[in-house]
């Protein structure tokens, strides 16, 4: 079988594209869903304690991102991160890495205009359109009552 | 004691399904991680503002609370009972109410972390 260097080049970059996503959506699918059902076993054992259904959730977003930050900080975070891909990205886990890491990156650049204003680098946007989106949602929730 | 064991196979099925999704947006968009949590946060209200989050959320739990949808189903819900109690103030106060334990849990945590551990050179 005889290829010239281009086609050879074409098909080579064919197959590199093809094959990781298969492998990316594998390890997105499993460890997001293990991060989640992870998530599930830490509110059973919160409604164990007593405690409500809406604190429980709240404790199991700030377990996972405690978790998180420590991971990030003893640079475990990235290599999971490497694999999961948007495994670990779209989980509350993702969100908090976003917070940690720039922070940690820009330490050198002083504690306020370093670690204060870079932790807002992903969290401001994520808050800003979640709020923006919340009171857009608010106003016209507010009208609808007004007026059905 | 610690739940069915249907509701740990939902929550892994519907969060591996949330997370797959985006892993395709990013394989196959130019669309970067920060802009799919974005996104994933802006749904999450939208799913609040429909009705669909609740019911999403007692059918699959942290499958959808604990992806970054369930931060915008939370915003969601805290303006709409803001809304119900205080009025149109409500709009404004309601969301980051809601969302404030993950939110200082994540700079607090994130700023102590920054404070005693040393960046690592990146890897490509």
């Amino acid at each position: 079988m005889h290829f010239d260097r281009r086609r050879y080049l074409d098909r080579v970059k064919e197959r590199e594209a093809r094959s990781p996503l298969l492998k990316n959506c594998f390890f997105a699918f499993t460890v997001g869903g293990g991060i989640c059902a992870l998530g599930q076993l830490l509110r059973a054992l919160y409604l164990l304690t007593g405690l409500s259904d809406a604190d429980a959730g709240t404790l199991v977003a700030v377990t996972l991102i405690f978790l998180s930050a420590v991971l990030t900080g003893i640079g475990v975070f990235d290599a999971i991160a490497r694999v999961a891909g948007a495994g670990t990205l779209v989980p509350v886990t993702g969100f908090a890495n976003a917070v940690v890491a720039p922070a940690l990156d820009n330490k050198s650049e002083g504690l306020v205009m370093g670690v204060g204003a870079k932790i807002f680098t992903v969290a401001g946007p994520v808050l800003l359109y979640a709020t923006l989106s919340g009171a857009l949602y608010g106003v016209v929730f507010y009208l609808v009552q007004l007026f059905l | 004691m610690l739940g069915a064991p249907l509701d740990y196979l939902f929550a892994f099925l519907v969060g591996g399904l949330v997370c797959l999704f985006a892993q395709l947006l990013i394989d196959l968009t130019k669309l970067t991680p920060a802009r799919i949590l974005v996104i994933y946060v802006v749904l999450g209200v939208a799913l609040g503002a429909v009705g669909l989050f609740e019911p999403l959320a007692d059918f699959a739990g942290c499958g959808i609370t604990v992806p970054l949808i369930g931060f915008g189903g939370n915003v969601a819900r805290g303006v709409r009972e803001a809304v119900s109690e205080t009025g149109l103030l409500g709009a404004l106060t309601g969301g980051l109410s809601a969302a404030s334990g993950g939110t200082a849990a994540a700079l607090c945590f994130g700023y102590l972390v920054a404070l005693f551990c040393n960046a690592r050179p990146k890897r490509p």
